[in-house]
């Protein structure tokens, strides 16, 4: 199991820890609910250091990004951030990312943790197809990088005590390279798992206590905490955010996904999949992941079935939890087409018994 | 970690204490603090009698669901109504107010059977 820059000051701080996707991370602090809280009302610092980041550079920089994600990359600009994904080429998701434009031939695939070897692989196939140099105009720097969340609606204005560039202005989904707590080149984010706004930050292994550090003396007045892996479930399942292994995997579409709005099919680009992808578009899909409430008291959970009124089952369940921020149980989970319309009543078996639940449209969570 | 000595305690993490031919159950401050912030009890066997080991309700926290066992064979005479409103009562008082069914055994010498403090404290590593 591997150690984040992190690690030691989230034990430090008593943190329960867990393995995650093969790194050692905090599950929760004082308790998932109150930091769940933070986030919403105040700001909360997440180690996201297990994220895995490809630079990808050169003159074929372009053609290959745009070939191996599903939203368009010529639609960013030097500075924005763009949510995608890698469709693999047999109808399914290898993995969503964030895609970073640092200038027209430099960019940065932000990947999850637990598919970092997995879509270096993949990556690495298409580079060389593409005539690539492998390790020079695509690299793996994802040992090399720490990576914090600082999420919540205070997190810009504490965050700004330690830079002289101006964040509090900076548009959702874009970056800024700067000078953070004294160190050079940190790349400074405006994206987040949370629907709380606030901002992701880059630095290398050997700044990273040094900015930890920082970050809670700058954040201290505004009561800024750590904040576990538990509460970034629940806050991104309340945004309706899709969570690569659960909602989202090898066998499903980003257009069964409802990630149609990620998946670009202008003439310019070419990508993988993309006549299947844009058939699938025309032509509809046998079924859909939704959001849905629960209306009898139950909490849906991943693999449960998804029955009509008469038991049948027509999906299953992907993720689902109780919503802090709602007071409400939901969840997601596919469903055959036909009952994926807003306000279609559905039932989630639990432990045998059929509860009422209903389709709703995303986010759960409107701020 | 609190483990009172007048408790008995199973495997599973839950406590038993004895009143005569009555006793109440309820979870372990150990096992709150694993599962985290408690949200919602499940007992739907008030009136019946189980045996020992069988499932008497469930009890889910925001991210997993547990069963619960019974320690001793019983019949379930009352659940604690004040956990349909507030369940967190498990992680703030887990041996107190968080008490989750109280039954009437039908084999006492079981009681025997289960977990001292000592033994329990053990089976932690508290």
């Amino acid at each position: 199991m591997t150690n984040t820059a992190f690690t030691k000051f989230h034990i430090e701080m008593g943190a329960k820890m867990v393995p995650f996707a093969g790194y050692n991370m905090p599950v929760q602090y004082e308790g998932l609910v109150a930091e769940h809280h933070t986030v919403r009302k105040a700001v909360g610092v997440f180690d996201v250091s297990h994220m895995g980041e490809f630079w990808v550079k050169g003159p074929k920089a372009f053609d290959f990004v745009q070939k191996v994600t599903s939203n368009d990359v010529a639609a960013l600009f030097d500075g924005k951030v763009q949510y995608s994904c890698f469709p693999n080429g047999k109808g399914g998701i290898v993995d969503d990312l964030l895609v970073y434009r640092v200038n027209e031939i430099t960019y940065l695939l932000v990947v999850n943790a637990a598919n970092i070897d997995k879509d270096w692989a993949w990556c690495v196939k298409q580079a060389e197809i593409m005539g690539l140099e492998v390790g020079k105009e695509i690299y793996n720097a994802s040992d090399e990088i720490a990576q914090l969340a600082i999420q919540g609606p205070l997190a810009l204005k504490a965050m700004q005590k330690l830079t002289d560039t101006t964040v509090t202005d900076m548009e959702y989904y874009t970056f800024k390279k700067l000078t953070f707590a004294g160190v050079k080149d940190v790349i400074f984010s405006t994206t987040g798992y949370t629907g709380s706004g606030g901002c992701e930050i880059y630095m290398a292994n050997e700044d990273a206590e040094k900015i930890w550090k920082a970050v809670y003396e700058a954040g201290a007045e505004f009561g800024i905490k750590p904040i576990g892996l538990g509460a970034r479930d629940t806050l991104r399942l309340e945004m309706g955010f899709c969570l690569y292994g659960n909602d989202i995997n090898d066998t499903t579409s980003p257009i069964e996904a409802g990630l149609g709005w990620i998946t670009k099919f202008t003439d310019a680009k070419n990508f993988i999949d993309k006549d299947y992808l844009s058939d699938q578009k025309k032509n509809g899909v046998k079924h859909k992941l939704i959001g849905f409430e629960m209306i009898d008291r139950g909490i849906p959970r991943q693999h449960y079935e998804i029955c009509d009124a008469n038991g049948n089952v027509i999906g299953e369940v992907t993720s689902g939890t109780m919503a802090p921020s709602l007071d409400m149980n939901i969840g997601m989970g596919y469903v055959n087409t036909p009952s994926a319309k807003a306000d279609t009543e559905i039932f989630i078996k639990i432990r045998e018994k059929l509860l009422k639940a209903k389709v709703v449209k995303l986010p759960f969570y409107k701020g | 970690m609190k483990i009172p000595e007048n408790l008995k305690y199973t495997k599973d993490h839950e406590w038993l204490r004895v009143e005569g031919n009555e006793a109440f159950i309820g979870v372990t401050e150990y096992a709150q603090g694993e599962l985290g912030d408690i949200v919602f009890i499940e007992v739907e066997t008030v009136g019946e009698t189980l045996e020992k080991e069988e499932t008497f309700g469930t009890i889910e926290a925001v991210k997993t669901v547990s069963d619960m066992f019974m320690p001793v064979a019983g019949e379930v005479l009352e659940f604690n109504e004040e956990l349909e409103a507030t369940p967190e009562l498990i992680n703030q008082d887990p041996y107190g107010k968080g008490w989750i069914v109280k039954i009437k055994m039908t084999n006492n010498n079981q009681v025997a059977e289960l977990l001292d403090a000592a033994a329990y404290k053990m089976l932690i590593g508290a």
